[in-house]
């Protein structure tokens, strides 16, 4: 059931609260933290799950009778169930939990190469993939001699989908990309692509790394055959994953890596291995990764993602306006819609020495090639400065910024 | 003047600022000066990977001496740069292998250092080092 939110102004200064690192100083001034697309900070809710697991609830799961043993396998389950309910999965058996959209990503590739992919084949990523999504393609193409081809994009960070529907053949065995670009902002239309990729009997993987803190994704609404991403880039703990995939894909792809937690019987005849989703969860898991996810989640769905992403929406604009007004800066990554991340470069001046200065000054920015290299070359950049913004952030953070950058030149000059 | 000596002075020249604007506009002036590397040594076989900002390094010997040329993409990395050369060119191999590099945490910019920077300093004096072990291997 969907229910609509309410329309809310978001109260900055009370969420601010909930997140004690946004009270520390670096370098003698107070944090702004612009880098939540490398990670997002973590609210107490979060922290608090974590350490309670450390302090009273530590145990293995899926193992003993012991009452610990089966209260963490109930909190670990119930994770299941809150992000299968977050995504809107029909089954709480297609959510897998990985260690990060990278380990999401390299399951489903290496299940294509054993099992899908032939010499001849193709497999469809994009010019703006994070290089996590283009490398186990890169591999599996080399590895079966398939070809891995490249949907281009235009001079404003936006797929070309004409061209995404030439590159479609019969021999096209897998569309993997992202919903967000992490570099430039973009939100793909994926529902569009992964209708377009169904009529030819194509399945589409969908990268979410940069989507699931800022958008409200219904998996089944997209259609999406598998969907990855880390928590935390969605405010939960680090070394935490899900991968989404349908239960007929995940019932088709081999086991990935085996060991303890993945069988029902072993033999050294023959072994028997379990049902989706533990088949592909070997070993002991991050277990309080898995339950500070379910609290990061929790912990949104309180203030309620619309909520979230209108005022990212206003914070971005007023960024961009603002940032605009500096002479020489210019915006990498212009499509029409687009999420809380703005990348740029300035005339003469190196993105690495801006980095420093605004260091320097507490604000921490991304600067560099933010492992997608394809789109500097695109770009004709060799790296990017990229502010990526949460609903944390404030108006007047940005105004610091803005300063910053100014005297940055300065100095710079 | 010897390796030491020359660190004494770096430390001395940045105990006079009293803050990290002074001390960074200090360093933007120091990329400036560097002797810049002829650009047909700027070369890829010459380029010390950072993630983030180039830099290239050359060495060559006379009489027994080391001495190198560098530049980079980035104006502070080349105002570290220009340190790291002020200190290490113009002396023995021996010298250069042994040299400790102290001045760059008295001068409190260790946290250039830190491999995350990904400026190419640390692999630019690990560079430097190296060069200066094979001159002196060519030698013996």
């Amino acid at each position: 059931m969907i229910v609509k939110e309410k329309h809310i102004t978001l109260d900055v200064m009370k969420i601010r609260k909930d997140f004690p690192i946004l009270s520390r100083k670096v370098n003698g001034n107070p944090l702004i933290y612009f880098d939540n697309g490398a990670t997002a900070q973590k609210p107490k809710q979060v922290i608090d799950t974590i350490s309670a697991y450390y302090t009273v609830q530590n145990a293995n799961i899926h193992r003993g009778v012991h009452t610990l043993s089966q209260e963490i396998t109930a909190a670990y389950e119930n994770a299941r169930a809150t992000v299968q309910k977050h995504i809107h999965a029909k089954y709480s058996h297609e959510i897998l939990f990985t260690s990060g959209t990278t380990e999401g990503i390299n399951l489903v590739a290496n299940g294509f190469s054993k099992k899908m992919v032939t010499a001849g084949d193709e497999i469809l990523v994009s010019e703006m993939e994070h290089h996590s999504n283009i490398l186990p393609w890169q591999q599996l193409c080399e590895e079966k001699n398939a070809t891995l081809k490249v949907i281009p994009i235009n001079e404003t960070g936006e797929l070309l989908l004409d061209e995404f529907k030439k590159l479609l053949s019969s021999k096209t065995k897998l569309v993997a990309l992202t919903h967000v670009s992490n570099t430039l902002g973009t939100i793909n239309p994926v529902k569009e692509i992964i209708r377009f990729a169904h009529s030819k009997n194509i399945p589409v993987l969908i990268d979410g790394a940069q989507a699931i803190p800022h958008l409200k994704v219904d998996v089944q609404d997209l259609d999406a055959d598998f969907y990855c991403f880390s928590g935390h880039k969605a405010y939960g703990p680090t070394g935490v994953g899900i991968l989404y995939g349908k239960e007929e894909w995940l019932r088709r792809l081999p086991n990935y890596q085996v060991g303890g937690g993945t069988i029902k019987t072993v033999s050294f005849k023959k072994t028997e291995y379990a049902d989706i989703p533990l088949r592909f969860e070997a070993g002991t898991p991050h277990i309080e990764g898995g339950i500070g996810l379910a609290a990061a989640i929790d912990y949104i769905n309180e203030i309620g993602l619309q909520v979230i992403s209108d005022y990212e929406h206003e914070l971005t604009i007023y960024a961009n306006e603002k940032l605009l007004e500096i002479e020489g800066l210019k915006i990498i990554g212009t499509a029409k819609d687009k999420a809380s991340v703005i990348s740029f470069v300035i005339d003469k001046i190196h993105p690495y020495d801006l980095g420093v200065i605004l260091d320097q000054l507490g604000i921490a920015v991304r600067t560099g090639h933010h492992c997608t290299q394809p789109i500097m070359d695109k770009f004709g950049v060799a790296g990017t400065v990229r502010v990526s913004l949460s609903f944390y952030n404030t108006k007047e953070e940005i105004d610091t910024l803005v300063k910053g950058i100014i005297k940055a030149k300065q100095m710079l000059k | 003047m010897k390796i030491e000596e020359i660190e004494k002075e770096i430390a001395e020249e940045f105990s006079l600022f009293d803050d990290w604007m002074g001390k960074y506009e200090h360093i933007i002036e120091l990329g400036k000066s560097l002797p810049l590397i002829e650009e047909k040594y700027k070369t890829d076989d010459r380029l010390i990977k950072g993630c983030q900002s180039k830099v290239w390094l050359h060495s060559k010997t006379q009489d027994g001496k080391i001495f190198y040329s560098a530049d980079s993409d980035a104006i502070i990395t080349k105002g570290l740069v220009a340190l790291v050369v002020r200190v290490l060119s113009g002396h023995t191999p021996d010298e250069i292998v042994n040299a400790k590099m102290d001045f760059i945490n008295q001068i409190g910019l260790t946290q250039h250092l830190s491999p995350t920077r990904a400026n190419g300093l640390v692999n630019m004096i690990k560079q430097m080092k190296l060069d200066a072990f094979a001159h002196k291997a060519k030698t013996v």
